[in-house]
């Protein structure tokens, strides 16, 4: 548990590659805002990484918020994790915080 | 029926000391910790005042540690939650969403959570300004105006570790005196980016739709309401107690804490002993946690040795 960096299936975001892997995707998406510094973003790690093994139909990606301040500010992150779901190249939804892995998977469930 | 000689509820500091101790006394504890592990010190950065870490060392860092220490002595771990015990039959029972569980003596090291102001708009901006954890989300600050309501050690820690990117820090206290330390106080009162605002009480936050804008402010003095910019709020008013699940079957005091006994770890219920902060409003520190995880543990070795 809460081990770092994710191991797998989950794309390193970054402002070269956030147009083409997010918003273009025809799947729904699920962008984890985070920053090795922050411990609850330590604790939905594992969890994020493990829907991301469950979840074949959903693209999982990450962003440092710490490289990729450009990224935080054009989404109005103030609290990290922030979890945004896009859907069709648009923020579907937003939401922040420590949850379990079920009510996760529920929230990104919605946009299937 | 499997049969436990102790169930461990909590994953904090507490729980895993009591975990160590009833291992190496082999009981083979089962631990669970829950969905989300690793209690409070999950939610800070650097832990200073640990014994042992003379550098310092990381919460989150810190948990992994004792929890592969428990792990070493043969504590068994269940990654989900207790929603139900049943306190009035021996065995004590113990239910998760979907099994059954029963134990001879039980730990509770249920911790405490920090509690929000409760006020129009604070769910709404939750990560849009409005902050529970100052370490997680100051960043987002960097030149800009925010408060901190509180007035106890928390809230002057916050506001303290909060200037390093803010431009000005406001404290909102309801009373026109701190309950923080004299350190803590005359640390804060030392910066000149910390200003404080005097018996006066959040009764809205406010924001554009998108973010955090201002707080509606009723001062309790003067009974006059008034409203103040600011792009962050955040709020240090305090933990309550991880009792839900113990109502009306543990004595429990006005505010929620689990009541023991003096100089033990003792509950109202034979076999059932608390460690932590689900018993302590006054400490509250990871290393008196794990104190009386010790305590609790020994105290339910010797009692299932006394029934033998």
């Amino acid at each position: 548990m809460m081990t770092f960096p994710y191991k797998i299936h989950m794309l390193e975001l970054t402002s070269s590659n956030f147009d083409s892997s997010v918003l273009a995707s025809s799947s729904a998406v699920l962008v984890d805002f985070w920053a090795p510094w922050c411990g609850p973003c330590k604790m939905m790690g594992p969890i994020v990484e493990q829907l991301a093994g469950e979840m074949p139909d959903v693209v999982f990606g990450k962003v440092n918020v710490d490289d990729h301040g450009e990224l935080a500010q054009r989404y109005n992150i103030l609290s990290i994790p922030t979890f945004l779901v896009f859907k069709g190249g648009h923020v579907a939804d937003q939401f922040s915080g420590v949850m379990p892995a079920e009510a996760l998977k529920a929230r990104i469930e919605k946009y299937l | 029926m499997s049969m436990e000689k102790v169930i461990i509820i909590g994953s904090g500091p507490a729980g895993h000391t009591a975990a160590i101790y009833a291992a190496r006394a082999e009981l083979t504890p089962l631990l669970f910790e829950g969905r989300i592990p690793g209690g409070q010190l999950m939610l800070t950065t650097e832990v200073e005042n640990f014994p042992g870490f003379p550098g310092g060392a990381q919460g989150p860092e810190m948990m992994e540690l004792f929890r592969k220490q428990s792990q070493r002595f043969g504590t068994r771990i269940v990654a989900d939650d207790v929603v139900a015990v049943d306190f009035s039959v021996r065995p004590f029972l113990v239910k998760t969403a979907d099994a059954e569980y029963h134990a001879e003596s039980l730990i509770v090291s249920t911790g405490a959570t920090a509690m929000w102001l409760d006020v129009p708009g604070e769910k709404k901006y939750g990560g849009r300004g409005v902050s529970a954890c100052a370490t997680c989300d100051g960043f987002f600050f960097k030149g800009k105006k925010i408060i901190v309501v509180g007035g106890g050690d928390s809230a002057m820690e916050e506001a303290t570790f909060l200037t390093r990117f803010a431009e000005s820090v406001t404290v909102i206290v309801r009373r026109e005196e701190l309950r923080a330390s004299k350190i803590m106080q005359e640390r804060a009162r030392a910066n000149s980016k910390i200003l404080f605002v005097w018996n006066s009480e959040v009764k809205e936050i406010v924001g554009d739709g998108t973010r955090v804008t201002g707080v509606k402010l009723f001062d309790n003095k003067t009974n006059v309401m008034s409203e103040l910019a600011t792009d962050g709020v955040f709020v240090a008013i305090g933990h309550k107690p991880n009792t839900e699940l113990f109502a009306g079957k543990l004595e429990l005091d006005t505010k929620g804490y689990v009541v023991t006994q003096p100089h033990s770890t003792r509950t109202s219920v034979e076999g059932v002993f608390a460690a932590g902060d689900v018993a302590d409003h006054y400490y509250r520190q990871a290393i008196t946690a794990a104190g009386t995880g010790c305590m609790a543990a020994i105290d339910a070795e010797r009692w299932l040795a006394s029934r033998e």
